[in-house]
């Protein structure tokens, strides 16, 4: 009798790590940024009055959202940081990345030109989608976005008081990721 | 309204299958006869109503799809108006809810046709195949209406569609679907038996010859439907490769394993009454492990290119649903299995020892290609952090189990039942023996290099092929009509045997080239000169495509230009790659456009692929389906 157990042993067995598996994200990829400082930059910003670095958010802690007018997943994660950014306090910073696609006509142009081209195309952008941001930096070359290990568009860091990354995210920020995870570990990071 | 009326057709049907998943099993419990025989009977009706009922939902959404009717949801997520016709009937099982669909509809498909070619069973029997599958199809159906209903509305309507991924409109991937799920679903024909078989106690001889052309018809369509699956890799994905130990692909792997473990071993359980239980098990896991394959593709918990959109509310049904059907199955299985009664007889070397040896290899390398997939949500739940099993880890557990179970098909086959003789099998096959080593050793001078590996695959190649010859003259030599079975049995074997020869082929000689190019830049793989002789934008009906013309010299003549192509669909933002290839008896040349790498688009990327054998691959696929096919409508199963 049992060794015909067996099977059904087994099979329950499996059955367990699937089930913990669930509840597991194996999109969630851990970084080798986080814990470590976040990587130091002078960028100019959408306003256009003053360059921005990440040292002028010593103190507090901050949302740090990677994001492009050309980024399609953009569109969806939008509305969620507009939603978020008007209940709550958390500062987020955008980071306009590789705004100048190769294939746009404006990309042969001077990188004056193309500042230019990608504020006014970002300013039309955030008008008509809202805008979440406390400033938004333009890294068109995309090499801010290389120092911070971006895989792809959007991507999303919390970053605490002393200037260290606390947490990753690949991929589109959801209300429930924001509720579970990111909203308690702001709060957390708030109180130490 | 045809949507409301599809949606409709789906709640009857659940309503249907639980009354063929209940009364006609209540049926074989009761104990007045005349209710038995009136609740057994309500089977095979209740069969052919679910399927027409399925067929009606089937029918309305994709009524839905080709009369662009952008209300209902799926169809606005996974259709366009501008889509060709063909693929908007293919999109139906273009996304999740809908390949669900399609799924319950080869289960009814596979119930009525169990209830009509079932005239030789006794009637119990057929209720309890017919209410196991009813109760399966309960499942399937309440998942679609709790989950993943397709015929839910969007309101107000979208303007136009979503499209149907680009990747998926492809004629392969129109048939591919299909084909797999006959044979996934098919599983659960075998697993119907198995379940049936247990619950009456009477596992013998006459249930093993029931299921057997079941079982033998699911492992064709599931070995076409795997086989198309990598011919699609093959050619659409752009770089050529044909099996890349994605989770899914395991996910299909693993049934066929199990499957073709099962149909042999039935055959041993059908003639000498062998390892019954063992083959019951196989039986169970053969659908087990297709349930699992779902559970894997839809729930989202690994990473893999067919990972549709996850919803983690699906993957807690379908891991339910799988709890109850493999666990009360296997529990069943623990307490019948101990009163099965021992098989004939039977000595160290005979051919059911033969049998048995091939289905344990079988089952290892299953249980290897599991571990292999799930190994990266076992560590990931153990919190030992993350990590990937990719192609090495498979190649170098896989080779070794499969080997030897390749070799076993000929001794296997020539070995005579109950006791056979080492030396008798040996003396039998001494030329063969002889020729598949000098073919073994030879064959790699003339391709061009010698590696112990190619030396190996085409020596185990010859070895099937040859043994399978010799069999076939031996028995066409004797008198007396050859059963369609034998020729299958053969067929099938030929086919792994052309297989092994394609695999062997293509992993040793393939050369590949990744090159820059320029219009008018050539790029030689001997004997073969490639030209770049144009580039052009087309257009095609849902996308723009950068075609190129790359012609193909031998010798200074020209033998054929190919037209690679790199489309943009308007819908997506991703490129599509399609590859041109020109197949040969003996080899496929391959050129597929990669980037382009200036702005002006003048200098592309381009692969270009020497591949030998890999016409071999699909041949020896479709070989195998031949054989699965013409065994299956052997004569003597129609008795």
């Amino acid at each position: 009798m049992k060794k015909f157990l067996i099977p059904l042993v087994l099979f329950f067995g499996l059955v367990v790590f699937l089930a913990v598996g669930l509840k597991l994200d194996p999109r969630e990829i851990p970084s080798p940024l986080v814990n470590k400082p976040a990587p130091e930059f002078s960028l100019p910003t959408l306003a256009g009055d003053a360059k921005f670095s990440p040292k002028d958010m010593l103190g507090q802690v901050w949302m740090f959202n990677v994001w492009a007018t050309w980024c399609v997943a953009c569109r969806e994660e939008h509305p969620v940081l507009v939603a978020f950014a008007q209940k709550n306090s958390v500062p987020i910073v955008g980071l306009s990345y590789k705004e100048i696609q190769p294939q746009d006509a404006a990309a042969k142009a001077s990188d004056e030109v193309k500042l230019q081209v990608a504020r006014e195309r970002s300013v039309v952008w955030l008008k008509r989608h809202g805008n979440p941001y406390v400033t938004s930096v333009m890294d068109l070359d995309g090499r801010v976005g290389i120092n911070y290990g971006v895989y792809g568009v959007p991507e999303t860091y919390i970053i605490d008081k002393q200037g260290v990354i606390r947490y990753k995210r690949v991929g589109v920020v959801t209300p429930q990721l924001l509720a579970d995870k990111i909203l308690p570990l702001i709060e957390a990071l708030n109180k130490s | 309204m045809i949507p409301e009326l599809g949606n409709f057709a789906l709640m009857l049907a659940t309503v249907v299958a639980l009354v063929q998943g209940v009364l006609p099993l209540t049926g074989t419990f009761v104990a007045n006869p005349q209710t038995q025989i009136s609740l057994q009977s309500l089977a095979r009706p209740a069969a052919a109503l679910q399927f027409a009922l399925v067929a009606f939902a089937f029918g309305a959404l994709a009524t839905s799809f080709l009369s662009n009717d952008f209300s209902v949801l799926y169809v606005s997520q996974h259709s366009n108006s501008l889509l060709p016709k063909p693929y908007q009937f293919a999109a139906v099982w273009g996304g999740h809810e809908g390949s669900l669909l399609l799924w319950v509809l080869m289960l009814t498909l596979w119930s009525v046709a169990v209830a009509l070619f079932s005239r030789s069973l006794p009637l119990d029997m057929v209720a309890r195949v017919l209410g196991v599958l009813g109760l399966i199809s309960v499942g399937f159906l309440l998942f679609i209406l709790t989950t993943s209903n397709p015929f839910e509305r969007l309101l107000p309507a979208a303007m136009d569609g979503r499209d149907l991924n680009p990747l998926l409109q492809d004629p392969g991937l129109v048939i591919h679907p299909p084909m797999l799920y006959m044979g996934y679903v098919g599983m659960s024909v075998a697993f119907a038996f198995a379940v049936a078989a247990l619950l009456s106690g009477r596992l013998d001889a006459a249930w093993a010859r029931w299921s057997r052309p079941w079982t033998v018809i699911a492992w064709a369509f599931l070995t076409f439907g795997i086989g198309l699956g990598s011919w699609w890799a093959y050619y659409e994905l752009g770089w050529g490769g044909w099996w890349f130990w994605d989770p899914v692909e395991n996910a299909s792997l693993m049934p066929w394993l199990v499957a073709t473990a099962l149909i042999h071993s039935l055959m041993a359980t059908e003639k000498r009454g062998s390892f019954k239980a063992w083959t019951v098990l196989l039986a169970i896991a053969a659908f087990s492990l297709s349930l699992l394959g779902t559970f894997l593709v839809r729930s989202g918990v690994l990473t893999s290119v067919h990972a549709f959109a996850t919803d983690p509310k699906r993957g807690v049904f379908v891991l339910l649903f799988l709890a109850v059907v493999v666990g009360s199955s296997l529990t069943l299985f623990a307490w019948r299995a101990p009163r099965v009664t021992l098989g004939g007889r039977m000595e160290l070397v005979s051919r059911e020892s033969f049998l048995l040896a091939n289905s344990v290899l079988l089952v290892v390398a299953t249980a290897a290609v599991l571990l292999g997939t799930i190994y990266p949500l076992v560590i990931d739940a153990l919190n030992l952090g993350k990590l990937s099993v990719g192609p090495p880890y498979f190649n170098a557990v896989f080779a070794p189990l499969l080997v030897p179970a390749i070799f076993l098909i000929i001794p296997g086959s020539v070995a005579r039942w109950r006791d056979a003789q080492v030396r008798e099998i040996a003396y039998k096959l001494r030329w063969t023996a002889l020729g598949a080593v000098a073919l073994g050793v030879g064959l790699p001078f003339v391709l061009g290099a010698w590696s112990w590996g190619s030396a190996l695959g085409l020596f185990l190649g010859a070895w099937v092929a040859l043994g399978t010859l010799q069999q076939v003259l031996e028995r066409v030599r004797k008198p007396g009509r050859i059963g369609a079975s034998f020729w299958g049995q053969q067929i099938a074997h030929f086919g792994m045997a052309v297989l092994v020869v394609g695999v062997t082929g293509v992993k040793s000689y393939e050369v590949e080239r990744d090159v820059r190019m320029h219009v008018n830049d050539v790029v030689t793989i001997a004997p073969y000169t490639f030209r770049l002789k144009s580039l052009d934008e087309v257009m095609g009906p849902n996308y723009k495509a950068t075609r190129a013309d790359v012609e193909v010299l031998r010798d200074g003549q020209l033998l054929e230009v190919l037209q690679p192509e790199k489309r943009r669909y308007f819908s997506s933002a991703m490129p599509m790659t399609e590859a041109a290839i020109d197949s040969g008896f003996m080899r496929d040349l391959y050129v597929s456009l990669g980037e382009a790498l200036n702005e002006t688009r003048t200098e592309w990327s381009v692969r270009v692929y020497y591949k030998p054998f890999v016409p071999w691959l699909w041949a020896g696929v479709l070989l195998m389906v031949l054989g699965g096919v013409l065994a299956a409508v052997d004569r003597r199963y129609r008795k």
